[in-house]
């Protein structure tokens, strides 16, 4: 399957005439057990595209929340391995929803990038966001994820201009990963009127679907951006319930899935006449 | 002739990295979000633009001069000389600088290449503090905002530092987030750039980060090696057999390696922090000790564990204390071009006492490490020769962290 499940979910939102909500978690946060009853509840709460961090020790793009709990995962002994290991569990009990793997370089060229790509197919990823890895370095990846026919979504920044859009198109697969603000997940909110001419800006330049994130926290966001994008990606805001929920000692599985749901809802109903 | 040998494994040219993708060798590139893209390749354009203006150098050169106090000496260490009973020793006197190190050389670089770039907010890390004093300094005399990331821990370490840093008028924001040192503080400074992407110039003091950085701290920094070269001249009409340095990140040493990268007949030594011991994981080698991996936007030797991910490194001098090597530095190792020997923080705490009691002298930790590995350079180079040390800091600032260790009460 691989990228064609993305392709594949797109096409079938594009029919329904809805936008797409992406659900965010980080693997193994805050533990392996609790991250794969969420992981698994996801697609039934409402996710259309799973993305599913990896855990890096030094995420530079990533605000407090998303640290956090790639610490978490960490310090709970999660690894790259463990990630596709989740991943291939999930697959189990479900062959359609995406999912698309995110974190940063350095543990995919410690795993060897084709040995990456190829055990990511294999458990049953279907693409992979490298948030460090711009398209000048990002070659030697795009290659070892080409050979297992999984997509490399790149990222599209407010500050990435249309000579540099061409670039960032030129090898992306699946769909265009747009970063509302300039700054790091979970922080500031986007200017909701930049991000429709956004969207059409980098369509335009791809030809692919666009999903937009960062900065997106409640269900009325999610339905703004829903309104003019392909869809809408929530993370920091699922995590923040993650670790409101160890504070509280409550069950975390329960608390995302119901933000998850609440947003879900939103999304789907978004471009709904009103009434 | 030998036309099978790969060509980067002995370029006749050492000084032509890096190439336009920011690479030496294998190592450097830029590792960054694509938010970051369009500014570091912003900064590479105004840096070579600027690099090739009389104007701006002749500028830069004014404030060398007139508000840093170069050139600084290189000051025969006869004491030290004797001491050992080997090679001639030479000291390059980056003490004496302005703030009391070489970290001051590449922020008047940077802050008039920000000024020509119309940046008005200045951000900066720093460990021991001495790069954040030196870019607060050029704040200052250049009345521009200027927020420091410091780790929380190396905020209470180097406390006399955040002082200093305040009183010259800027913040200091204590990083709380993974171990909360150097490597936090960095990621804290790219945090904020990203977010602050239009008016905001990121003042990186190591000669680490995306490229054009390492470039670029080398360039501002080799006005030591440049100086070096000619005052060896001017006093023993040849050049150094030997030139040595403490490497962290690396821009003192590679500061005064880089004008002899191409005399073969000079060897270039840096000396890593080896901490507890290079049998022990609690060190800061990241050549001696680690392996290639990319962080802080670039690919060189990391400190990392099995899984790639980012370990912690320790010494006793907070500007040692950084998981990663400049990608330049990963390169002269891997070609063989540059050796690097370690120290642990006895080694360079018995050093830093030897060289204040025998030159008046009081070193930077940092330095102490490079003057550690004396006594067998020293030998090894032999009574004809001549060594070159870079002495990059003062150590004053060190002076409660050796009391502790001395189990002195100050």
């Amino acid at each position: 399957m691989t990228a064609q499940r993305i392709e594949a979910c797109f096409g079938a939102l594009a029919r329904e005439g809805r936008a797409g909500f992406v659900a965010y978690v980080m693997a193994g946060d805050p533990d392996r057990e609790t991250a794969a009853a969420i992981l698994r509840g996801l697609p039934a709460a409402g996710a259309d595209v799973i993305e599913l961090g990896m855990p890096f020790s030094d995420p530079v793009a990533d605000g407090p929340p998303i640290q956090k709990a790639a610490i978490r995962a960490l310090e709970n002994g999660m690894t790259l391995a463990g990630v596709l290991d989740m991943v291939r569990e999930f697959r189990l009990s479900d062959s359609t929803t995406p999912i698309v793997l995110m974190g940063y370089i350095n543990p995919l060229l410690t795993f060897g990038l084709a040995q990456f790509a190829s055990a990511a197919a294999q458990a049953g990823a279907d693409g992979c966001i490298v948030v460090d890895c711009p398209p000048e370095e990002a070659d030697p990846l795009a290659d070892a994820l080409d050979a297992e026919n999984l997509a490399l979504i790149r990222l599209a920044t407010p500050t990435t201009d249309d000579a540099r859009l061409a670039i960032v198109a030129r090898r992306t697969r699946g769909f265009v990963y747009y970063v509302s603000v300039a700054g790091v997940t979970g922080a500031k909110e986007a200017n909701a009127d930049a991000i429709a001419p956004a969207v059409e800006r980098v369509r335009r330049a791809s030809g692919l679907p666009v999903a937009v994130g960062f900065g997106i926290r409640t269900p009325e966001r999610a339905a703004e951006v829903a309104r003019v994008a392909d869809a809408a990606v929530v993370g920091s805001a699922l995590i923040d319930e993650i670790a409101a929920a160890i504070t509280q000692k409550r069950d975390p599985v329960a608390k995302v899935l119901n933000t998850v749901a609440n947003i879900a809802m939103a999304v789907r109903t978004a471009r709904l006449p009103a009434g | 002739m030998n036309i099978t040998s790969p060509p980067s494994l002995r370029p006749n040219d050492y000084q032509a990295l890096p190439d336009e993708f920011g690479r030496f060798g294998d190592f450097g590139g830029r590792y960054v979000p694509e938010t970051l893209m369009p500014l570091v390749l912003a900064l590479e354009g105004a840096f070579h633009a600027a690099k090739a203006d009389e104007g701006f150098q002749a500028e830069l050169a004014g404030y060398l001069k007139h508000y840093v106090g170069r050139p600084s000496p290189l000051y025969f260490a006869r004491r030290l000389t004797e001491h050992f009973g080997g090679a001639k020793i030479y000291l390059k006197r980056e003490e004496l600088n302005h703030t009391g190190a070489h970290k001051i050389n590449n922020c008047m670089g940077q802050i008039l290449l920000a000024r020509r770039m119309g940046k008005t907010r200045i951000i900066a890390e720093t460990g021991a503090g001495q790069h954040g004093v030196a870019t607060a300094t050029v704040c200052a005399l250049f009345g521009l905002p200027c927020i420091v990331y410091m780790g929380a821990v190396d905020v209470e370490r180097q406390a006399p530092n955040v002082l200093r840093m305040n009183l010259l008028g800027a913040e200091v924001r204590p990083v709380t987030s993974g171990a909360s040192t150097l490597k936090d503080a960095m990621n804290e400074a790219l945090r904020d750039w990203v977010t602050n992407v239009s008016d905001t110039y990121y003042l990186i003091g190591s000669a680490a980060g995306p490229h054009p950085y390492p470039e670029m701290v080398r360039d501002f920094q080799a006005v030591i090696g440049v100086e070096t070269r000619a005052q060896m001249l001017d006093a023993e009409g040849r050049l150094p057999d030997a030139v040595v340095a403490c490497v962290g990140g690396g821009s003192n040493a590679i500061g005064i390696f880089h004008p002899f990268l191409n005399d073969e007949g000079v060897r270039l030594v840096g000396v890593e922090a080896a901490g507890d011991g290079m049998h022990t994981t609690r060190h800061a080698a990241a050549l001696n000790g680690g392996r290639p991996g990319v962080l802080h936007g670039n690919r060189t030797y990391l400190l990392q564990d099995t899984d790639g991910q980012i370990t912690e490194a320790h010494s006793i001098s907070a500007g040692l204390d950084y998981p990663g090597i400049g990608p330049e530095h990963a390169w002269l190792h891997e070609v063989g071009r540059a050796e690097y020997l370690t120290a642990t923080d006895d080694e360079a705490l018995e050093a830093f006492q030897l060289c204040a009691r025998l030159e008046g002298i009081v070193p930077a930790l940092e330095s102490a490490h490079a003057l550690a590995r004396l006594p067998e350079l020293a030998t090894q180079v032999g009574k004809d020769g001549i060594i070159a040390l870079n002495l990059s800091g003062r150590g004053d600032k060190d002076l409660a962290t050796v009391a502790e260790k001395l189990g002195r009460q100050i």
